[in-house]
């Protein structure tokens, strides 16, 4: 059988389980094995019913006091005693932050570890091969599995569509009282920083600079572009790790998550982590001097070239567009 | 206070890739090497706490061939007091539970306090050696932390979590403890002059550990540059002044936002 993990805050669902649905519904169908969720919970979970609306076989509750509040120790005991009551074949998840904080300690319990952030599955006469990115992006890595189950795989959020989840199930609600031993670290509330004091998500255009832009000297230059187009500046993460521009223009999974009509790249190379913030652009445009950069993968229009050659150039034949 | 920092040679970011020649991994000969992003963020939050604290000790330890000495070099250099070089070459051949369970035989006596990594390896990006140690070495962890309470050196350590879209935890943990450390948690210092001075009569142990087989590894197969998904129109044919008159010319008439 495989287990796929039920994610939630306080019993509101995180969206990307219903993709890990999706990917063990179809490493069900490919290798004939029947598929169970799991939702860690203090009470009966509201989730519950919801989840048990999937294609599924069951879903399990593990209930206990301490999981109401996610801790990496509650959620690797809980789901270690699941595991050794069900001998699962596969143990699919999300590739979210809160599961590369607890899959990997879960894996060891198990003397495994966890074929992390797949992008895509395929069958070999019964044996999955795995493709992670590596090198930020830049290759892909066909991966197996030696030894014995259960083997712990996630998959990169969007890797799968979680509106392809098939329902059409009633699956059993079943409860499972697990045991949860001394919990190291105290957990105080999650929270959100104060409001950011520039909203890119209504932003119309949108010119981001990455590390390519080389210096804060520079970021001169892709303001002027900015003016001329009318956009917003935005950027990559070590960007505003840098402090050259503040942490509110971040773009990507630690930062805004934006859908601009326009979104030019400059000097982006394209990291998931980035991605994820701004593929839903209408159009998006990608400056770079390596054409192998992973940027041009979901780009509609590129350049290969210097940043520093294309900026001026840029601004100049945009003014005099608009004269 | 003892903190150990694990920290990792990566090919350069700006290094073009090529496909090695049994693909099973890149062609390592003439790459530029890095120290990974992350882990330099890790050691500086490491010699900012001991300078807090006012006392303490600041160890560096790497798991690679030769050429990654000069990793733990920089870190004495930027003021680390002293390194670990668990020396294996070809380290790219083993899994995330291999390197975790040979940097623990090689520095559970050292009983530190802290142990800090950073939160993902930029070539392999497994995400998980430093919470795999932790496990091993029976201590709690905590993932993409990116600030630690300086009021709390002295009693339990209060640190802040990154989670999703703009939202943070803060955590209590006992010591010791495993924190993997996200990149922005403080600006990195550069090595003086007087640093790199110093580097030199610092001391370097080497370890030359045996690698256990580990039966449930990850193999890589083979490795590929990614598959083009879009169809991406390419501008100016190399030539990016033209590229950029091309683009201004869509802008204008196909995307119309000018
Ligand atoms: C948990 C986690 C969360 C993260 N969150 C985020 C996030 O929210 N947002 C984010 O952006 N990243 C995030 N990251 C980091 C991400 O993985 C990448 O490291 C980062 O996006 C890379 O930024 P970059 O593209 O600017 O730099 P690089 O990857 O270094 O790329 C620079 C690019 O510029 C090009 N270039 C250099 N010079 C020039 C020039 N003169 N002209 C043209 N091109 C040039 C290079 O070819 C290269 O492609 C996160 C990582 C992790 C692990
Ligand atoms: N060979 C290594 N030597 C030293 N530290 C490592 C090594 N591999 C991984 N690490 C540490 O573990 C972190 C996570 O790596 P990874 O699990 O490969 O993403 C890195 O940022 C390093 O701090």
């Amino acid at each position: 059988m495989i287990l796929v993990f039920i994610e939630h805050k306080d019993c509101v669902l995180n969206k990307t389980s219903l993709e890990a649905i999706t990917a063990a519904q179809g490493i069900g169908k490919d290798l004939g094995l029947k598929i169970s969720a799991v939702i860690p919970c203090d009470k009966d979970c509201a989730l519950a019913q919801e989840i048990s609306n999937y294609d599924l076989e069951k879903v399990i509750m593990a209930k206990n006091e301490k999981l109401g509040i996610y801790t990496p120790d509650g959620y690797t005991d809980a789901w270690e005693q699941v595991i050794k009551a069900t001998n699962p074949t596969y143990v699919i998840m999300a590739h979210t932050y809160q599961v590369r904080d607890f899959a990997p300690k879960l894996a060891a319990r198990f003397g495994k570890e966890v074929v992390g952030d797949c992008i895509r599955y395929r069958n070999e006469d019964g044996k999955l091969v795995f493709t992670r990115r590596i090198f930020l992006g830049k290759l892909d890595a066909d991966v197996i599995i030696e030894g014995d189950a259960p083997y712990f795989v996630t998959f990169q959020s969007g890797a799968f569509r979680g509106d392809n989840a098939e329902k059409g199930g009633s699956a059993n609600i079943e409860t499972m009282d697990v045991e949860v031993g001394e919990i190291r670290m105290k957990p105080e509330a999650p929270f959100q920083e104060a409001k950011a004091s520039i909203d890119l998500t209504k932003s119309a255009i949108i010119v981001a600079v990455g590390r390519g832009i080389k210096s804060q000297e520079n970021i001169e230059k892709a303001q002027e572009l900015a003016d001329a187009l009318g956009a917003d500046l935005a950027a990559s993460r070590p960007i505003c790790d840098a402090e050259w521009l503040p942490i509110d223009r971040q773009i990507g999974s630690s930062g805004q998550t934006v859908a601009p009509k326009v979104y030019i790249a400059l000097g982006i190379s394209g990291a998931i982590q980035h991605i994820v913030g701004m593929k839903n652009a209408g159009t998006i445009i990608a400056i770079n001097k390596d054409a192998e950069a992973p940027i041009f993968d979901i780009a509609d229009y590129g350049i290969v070239g210097d940043i520093f050659d294309a900026m001026p150039v840029l601004v100049e034949e945009i003014k005099k567009a608009k004269s | 206070m003892k903190i150990i920092v694990l920290m990792k040679q990566v090919a350069n970011k700006d290094a073009v890739l090529r496909v090695g020649n049994d693909e099973k991994w890149i062609d390592e000969s003439d790459i530029a090497h890095q120290t990974n992003e992350s882990d330099g963020y890790a050691l500086e939050e490491a010699l900012r706490m001991k300078e807090a604290k006012g006392e303490g000790e600041v160890v560096v330890c790497t798991l690679g061939g030769q050429s990654a000495k000069t990793v733990i070099k920089d870190a004495l250099a930027r003021g680390a007091d002293r390194g670990i070089h668990i020396i294996v070459e070809n380290d790219q051949k083993l899994s995330p539970h291999q390197i975790a369970k040979t940097i623990a035989d090689a520095i559970r006596d050292e009983n530190a306090d802290l142990i800090f990594t950073g939160l993902q390896s930029d070539d392999a990006s497994y995400g998980q050696t430093g919470v795999i140690l932790a496990e091993l070495l029976g201590i709690p962890h905590a993932t993409i932390v990116i600030d630690i309470d300086r009021e709390s050196l002295n009693g339990n350590l209060r640190v802040k979590r990154e989670l999703e879209s703009g939202w943070y935890q803060w955590f209590v943990y006992q010591l010791p403890a495993l924190l993997t450390i996200q990149s922005g948690i403080s600006q990195i210092r550069y090595a003086s002059l007087k640093g790199i001075m110093a580097a030199k009569r610092k001391e370097i142990k080497e370890v030359t550990p045996t690698i256990e087989d580990f039966g449930a590894a990850q193999q890589i197969q083979k490795v590929y540059m990614p598959l083009k998904t879009k169809q991406t129109q390419m501008l100016g044919d190399g030539d990016v002044k033209r590229g950029a008159a091309e683009l201004v010319e869509k802008l204008k008439t196909e995307i119309r936002v000018i």
